[in-house]
């Protein structure tokens, strides 16, 4: 199919593309990496469009030591993800989860922004900035506002971010000393989106767990991580097992998901170093 | 004189050496011409409003929107096209029994799955045509869809053509021996049921015609991506009302066909129909949702079998019981009962049993239409008799090598003719075993398995053993009534510079084709491949041909050009002898040079030979014949089908907890006659294993009940990926065969045909232990699971 575009705009600064989206009457999306909407676009998905492409606006890429958190602009691509040494030092999950994420050509253009905006419950970084606590910086017509990972994802591509509003960067807190990050998953093939993800987070505070492809939205496994935190493996699965609702679809089944989810978190776990939670 | 292939010094020996592909060039440098690369003046596009419903009446049609749409030109409904265009109807009369409706280009009254053509758009642009197209607006008034094929016979079930009193496109039972005293007096009997997926082709490059109507002329040429030319030009000649001198069909680069290319889509009829009407060009180029929904698809079989030997593990009667669900409509020319037909035909192949009974139910259902895919049924006719075989022989606690060498026919014993009726001239499954024990080390692979078992490792070896279908002759389609070459031609001619050109009936689609030709006409003639232009798929220029399918290029086209090349060889030398005033038996042609054949001393080049025949004829004897242009047909006559034989093995790792198969490797040894060039054939093999391991772990097209497609795109069809293949390892047996010089047969199916069965033996010699089973294809990990019983729901 030919995609069906209801215009196109390029943004010289995030002012600037807040005021295009302003001035979209709800038609505006915001066009980064294109990895996702272009797809949808070429099978009329997604139609009428008034793209705004922020991709040229500089300051938004990169990544920064800012304090004790680590900032990565939203135009960051996954490939730069992946092999920034400040990201493996101070976010390992992050790294990992590059590895995962689809083919070279798409970790090329994708970026990280995108990925958190569009909030496919089945990609990695929305689950890894659940486990490491992220916090979401966005820019709107009213103003910056900084959302907390736990409250941004809302529904399947749909996040807290109200219309206008473009999100900039991310912060996430510093591993501190012998901190883990494990990312585990399962896929039909190398690159797919899992059928089953999960990421694993031990600090001296507790653990946490964040889960992705096993509903609407990842999801932060509270149950299980209150069982890990106590030591208790089986009854961290078994928690686990009743906080997750997966669907059911031509890969895989609910309860196959469900049972895969256990799995993984057993596999997470035994990769801990040390002395098993 | 005859080329003495066993002498690999001999002069010219190009013929099973690897020689680079005369096309890759252009191909790597970007200068491919596939169809959609082509504009043509005053060019138009056409896209199609496809029905979103399995089954519904169609009612009236609401043009109002999309006509009003800028840059459409004009829109077609079935109605419009029927007056121009006359329906199809595929059956073949040696497939006794075979029905089906006449097919329209557009549905006419009816639609019968989803994505069938209703509504024909023209625009300016493909963009402005779907623009249109999603305007258009049908009413559809549904009908019940038959979406289960086992129960597609059923009383209580709708029949789709009510004209045709059933759903019973085709039902064949064939039996040999006395198969029921054979299962009563066994010493053991092994039963399964089996499951093969639906699944498509994707070709990289989608379906793609473009077609020009010249009303001055009466003349029609038709670009497109398809495997047999001259049978589209047949088509297109019949159903439009052209003679067939009048219709000329190009196929220049294609990408890839796997069988897909090779059938008549009302939609690419459509596009012809309407470039006729409209006296314009039109272009259609599918996209990949359209690829999913209108491509034929292929190998949804359900099978009951069983096998009974005896203590020795003596093979003696075989049952099996094959349905398979083909669509609304058997698919032209071919028929979508040829699938089911294979199975019949080609399941014990291997063995030399007595007793066998195969049935094949073809029913139609309300999905995509089904036919011929690259190994037509021999993935699921290897899977069942490899399939029972180990089970036959984990039940008599024999080792599955040793199972099949007690039962393989000897290689001494051709020629045999097979319990299902299948002549084989000679094939070498021993041998060919030997050396696959030797590849694979099995001894050492076994002692691996174990001791990874101890590290609770679940690892499987797998065999598969099989046969293969190729050089097809008029038995396979032409008996029936269609109008489908078996013969194939080539011309060879020399130009006044002493380079070779060779026009070929079988066609290049990637797989190699035009490689293959140069060398042959290069030793034929004697000159260097790089001296030899290979032309392919041009209706107005090759000789008549079958094109390429069924393995038939290297075995049929490499044939007619050898036999074409070694004519102008001898025109050639007849006129040096002439001119050099020799005896023609003492010349031979090297490397583009008259050589005095025994002492190898050059006596003059082809270019000064072209020079006197072209340009001083006069200077020659009046009555010396100079015709340096010579065609050539070839045709097999004394087998209905070039048999190959081969066995493929597989090695691979079961994670129980995740269900998850990783293969570590694959070998296969296949017997494909004369190897013409190595790598060519390696290729060919390894590209057909992935396929085949696609089939086994990963295709899978799903329908609801209601007959919707459930995975139109590649992100949710998952075909075979690099990172998840293994390290393949080929090995070749030759037995040439004696049809022709050349001793070539097919290569092009042979990986299709084992790896899944390969790969489900290894799956289920992992499992083993575990008492586990697979035989549903693809074995995902949650079906590995399942069978694990693994998994509550």
């Amino acid at each position: 199919m030919k995609a069906s575009a209801g215009g196109y705009a390029r943004a010289e600064s995030v002012g600037h593309a807040v005021q295009l989206l302003a001035a979209s009457d709800g038609q505006g999306r915001v066009l980064a990496g294109g990895q996702s909407l272009i797809a949808a676009m070429n099978m009329r998905l997604s139609v009428g469009d008034l793209l705004v492409d922020i991709s040229k606006i500089s300051d938004l890429s990169g990544v920064a030591v800012e304090g004790e958190t680590l900032r990565i602009g939203a135009l960051t691509r996954h490939a730069q993800i992946g092999s920034d040494p400040l990201v493996k030092t101070h976010a390992p999950l992050l790294t990992d989860a590059v590895s995962h994420i689809a083919h070279a050509a798409i970790r090329n253009r994708g970026t990280i922004g995108g990925a958190l905006a569009h909030a496919d419950p089945a990609a990695e970084f929305p689950a890894c900035a659940l486990a490491l606590g992220a916090t979401m910086h966005v820019e709107g017509p009213d103003g910056p506002r900084a959302i907390a990972a736990e409250d941004f994802f809302e529904e399947v591509f749909t996040t807290a971010l109200s219309e206008g509003e473009i999100l900039t960067a991310i912060t996430v807190p510093f591993a501190v000393a012998d901190e883990e990050q494990i990312l585990e998953e399962v896929a039909r093939r190398s690159g797919d989106y899992a059928l089953v993800g999960l990421c694993l987070v031990k600090r001296s505070a507790g653990h946490r767990i964040a889960l992705f492809s096993v509903g609407p939205k990842p999801i932060l496994a509270t149950g299980a991580m209150a069982a890990l935190d106590a030591g208790d493996l089986d009854a961290a699965v078994g928690a686990l097992s009743a906080e997750i609702d997966p669907p059911s679809d031509t890969q895989a089944s609910a309860a196959y998901r469900r049972h895969l989810a256990g799995v993984l978190l057993r596999r997470a776990v035994a990769r801990l170093k040390g002395d098993v939670a | 004189m005859t080329i003495p292939f066993n002498n690999p010094d001999r002069p010219n020996s190009y013929i099973g050496k690897t020689v680079p592909r005369p096309n890759a060039t252009k191909l790597v440098q970007g200068r491919g011409r596939y169809v959609d690369d082509i504009v043509l003046p005053r060019m138009l596009h056409v896209a199609f409003s496809r029905s979103p419903v399995a089954h519904a009446k169609i009612g009236t049609i609401d043009l109002d929107e999309a006509k009003a749409v800028k840059g459409v030109v004009r829109i077609f409904t079935g109605a419009d096209l029927a007056e121009v265009c006359t329906p199809w109807v595929a059956v073949l009369a040696h497939l006794k029994g075979l029905k089906s409706p006449p097919e329209h280009p557009l549905a006419v009254d009816r639609a019968c799955w989803v994505g069938e053509p209703v509504v024909a758009v023209v625009a300016t642009t493909r963009a402005a045509a779907e623009d249109a197209a999603s305007l258009v607006v049908v009413d559809y008034e549904e009908l019940p869809a038959v979406t289960n094929t086992m129960t597609a016979l059923d009383k209580d079930t709708p029949v789709i053509h009510p004209e045709l009193g059933d759903n019973l496109a085709f039902r064949r039972l064939h039996e040999e021996g006395d198969v029921d005293a054979a299962f009563a007096n066994a010493h053991k009997v092994v039963f399964a049921s089996f499951r093969t997926a639906r699944h498509t082709g994707v070709t990289l490059e989608p379906r793609s015609i473009l077609v020009d109507w010249n009303p001055a002329e009466g003349q029609m040429t038709a670009y497109h991506a398809t495997q047999a030319p001259h049978m589209m030009q047949t088509v297109f000649a019949k159903h439009l009302d052209i003679p067939e001198s009048r219709v000329r069909v190009i196929c220049g680069d294609v990408g890839g066909s796997y069988g897909i290319k090779v059938h008549v889509y009302p939609d690419e009829v459509a596009t012809a129909a309407i470039a006729k009407v409209l006296g314009r060009p039109i272009k259609f180029i599918a996209d990949r949702l359209e690829s999913f929904s209108t491509d034929i698809h292929a190998r949804d079989h359900e099978i009951e079998a069983k096998i009974a030997v005896d203590a020795d593990g003596k093979i003696l009667a075989i049952d099996v019981d094959d349905w398979t669900g083909i669509g609304p409509y058997s698919v032209y020319p071919r028929t979508s009962a040829i699938e089911g037909n294979q199975v019949v035909n080609l399941c014990g192949g291997p063995y030399d049993f007595a007793n066998y009974r195969a049935q094949t139910t073809v029913v139609f259902q309300n999905k995509t239409p089904t036919c011929q895919y690259r190994a037509v049924g021999h993935p699921i006719a290897v899977a069942i008799t490899e399939g029972l075989v180990d089970m036959a022989a984990a039940a008599i606690g024999m080792d599955p090598v040793e199972i099949r060498r007690r039962n393989m026919y000897p290689d001494d014993a051709y020629p045999v003719t097979s319990p299902a009726k299948m002549k084989f001239e000679g094939l070498s499954h021993h041998a060919s075993m030997d050396k696959l024990m030797e590849m694979m080390d099995y001894d050492a692979l076994r002692a691996d398995q174990a001791e990874a078992r101890k590290r609770g490792k679940y690892r499987g070896i797998g065999i598969a053993s099989f046969i293969e279908l190729t050089n097809p002759s008029p038995f396979m389609y032409g008996i029936g009534g269609a109008r489908i070459s078996a013969q194939d031609g080539c011309t060879v001619r020399m130009d006044p510079d002493g380079s070779v050109v060779a026009l070929s009936g079988v066609t290049e689609q990637g797989q190699g084709t035009e490689a293959m030709l140069s060398q042959v006409v290069a030793e034929g003639v004697g000159v260097l491949p790089s001296q030899v232009r290979v032309i392919t798929g041009d209706t107005q220029v090759t000789p008549y041909g079958g094109g390429t399918w069924a393995s038939r290029g290297a075995g049929i086209g490499g044939e007619a050009a050898l036999q074409a090349a070694r004519a102008l060889r001898g025109s050639i030398l007849e006129v040096a002898a002439a001119m050099l005033q020799a005896d023609a038996g003492q010349l031979d042609i090297r490397n583009g040079q008259i050589v005095d054949a025994d002492s190898g001393e050059e006596r003059m080049p082809l270019e000064e030979l072209g020079r006197i025949v072209y340009f001083r004829g006069d200077t020659l004897p009046k009555d010396l014949p100079r015709e340096l242009v010579q065609t050539r047909h070839f045709i097999t006559m004394e087998y209905p089908f070039a048999f190959t034989n081969g066995v493929q093995a597989s090695y691979l790792e079961v994670d129980t907890d995740t269900g998850v198969v990783t293969l570590l490797k694959h070998w296969c040894v296949e017997d494909c006659g004369r190897v013409i060039n190595p790598q060519l054939v390696d290729e060919q093999v390894r590209g057909g294993i992935v396929q085949g391991l696609g089939g086994a772990l990963y295709e899978e097209i799903h329908y609801d009940e209601d007959g919707q497609l459930l995975n139109g795109s590649m992100a949710d069809y998952l075909v075979p990926m690099a990172a998840e293949m293994p390290d393949m390892v080929v090995g070749h047996v030759e037995t040439p065969t004696k049809e022709s010089e050349l001793g070539a047969k097919g290569a092009g199916e042979a990986g299709t045909a084992g790896a899944p069965a390969a790969v489900m033996n290894a799956i289920n010699d992992a499992l083993r232990p575990l008492g586990a089973q697979m035989t549903e294809m693809p074995f995902t990990p949650e079906r590995i699971l399942r069978a694990l019983g693994k998994l509550q729901d």
